[in-house]
């Protein structure tokens, strides 16, 4: 990995801790504009989802589980390249100097 | 950015559908035509629609002292075009409405023309951009997904601003009010965002020059 992704990576860690130690609340934005709509003067939600996780301990499995197949999926797709890229990369670095034989 | 189930008046989630459906179509298409012509691109589209995924799961703390998530829509964005992002959008906004109740199904349309297409739309307008500007490929990359994931977010607020406008202030007021809520806060995500998907475009394709990155993950001809 280059430094260029290294130090992106420390950059993106430092944007989710930094307000964590600022302290707040940290309800989901969605909630708050939520709350403004119905708020508003005649409102009600004129359909209601089909199904809802019973519990915030069942919407926290589903969203681990959808960030899960995502990851694996994109850590596929990483592997993948890399390995393609490997026999053209090392073709001039075996052992006994050879080189390897063309495929 | 998503907006809840049921929450938009039914003219309003009609009309969003009817002006997202062309999109959707549209970007089906492309995809396929890419799985025939540029089989060796089918691991960056599962890519693309696997950072979305990840991406819009991660509910992360922002300034504000409220979460909200980043869309990861630019990637694909940046590499395909915008069209296919349409697709892929829409199939995490679907994932998150019927097992996560987050969204919704009434409300699927608004929310994939700010995510699904608003976004993508504006990432690659920012990179095209970006290009003729000059401007070095990480910056570019980074200005442009982030952007993107903004765009969804200022999106999402003129949204409903125009289904709740302010009884005093009228829809700016309305916009100003839910701008407050949703863009402020996606500001540093945003950022995030930018950073990741030139981190992610790095590691998918390798020790390569910058600037033959893009063409290496598109399957060469774009």
């Amino acid at each position: 990995m280059s430094m260029r992704s290294v130090w992106m990576l420390v950059v993106v860690v430092l944007i989710a801790v930094i307000p964590l130690l600022m302290g707040g609340e940290f309800g989901g934005a969605d909630n708050e504009a939520a709350a403004i709509v119905q708020g508003t003067e005649g409102f009600s939600p004129w359909f209601s989802p089909i199904w809802e996780p019973p519990s915030g301990e069942v919407a926290s499995m589903l969203f681990s589980l959808q960030a899960a197949l995502g990851a694996l999926v994109l850590g596929y797709a990483i592997g993948r390249a890399h390995g393609r890229r490997r026999p053209d990369g090392d073709r001039d670095t075996t052992k006994d100097g050879a080189l390897p034989p063309r495929a | 950015m998503h907006i809840m189930e049921g929450f938009l008046p039914a003219s309003h989630a009609l009309g969003w559908y009817a002006v997202s459906a062309p999109f959707v179509l549209a970007g089906a298409a492309r995809i396929r035509t890419i799985v025939r012509e540029q089989p060796e691109a089918r691991l960056t589209l599962a890519a693309s629609g696997a950072f979305a995924f990840v991406l819009s799961a991660l509910k992360i703390p922002s300034v504000t002292g409220s979460c909200s998530h980043p869309t990861g829509t630019g990637l694909g964005a940046i590499v395909f075009g915008p069209s296919v992002m349409a697709v892929l959008g829409v199939i995490v906004l679907l994932f998150q409405a019927l097992l996560l109740a987050h969204g919704g199904l009434t409300t699927l349309g608004a929310n994939a023309f700010s995510m699904a297409i608003v976004g993508p739309w504006v990432a690659y307008g920012v990179w095209k951009l970006a290009g003729v500007a000059g401007l070095p490929f990480a910056v570019s990359v980074f200005l442009a997904a982030a952007l993107g994931d903004l765009a969804t977010y200022v999106f999402t607020s003129l949204q409903l601003a125009l289904a709740y406008p302010d009884p005093v202030s009228g829809f700016v007021g309305a916009a100003l009010k839910f701008g407050g809520i949703f863009a402020i806060t996606q500001i540093p995500l945003a950022i995030a965002e930018g950073l990741l998907t030139v981190v992610v475009i790095e590691a998918l394709s390798g020790k390569i020059r910058d600037e033959d990155r893009i063409s290496a993950l598109s399957g060469g001809n774009k």
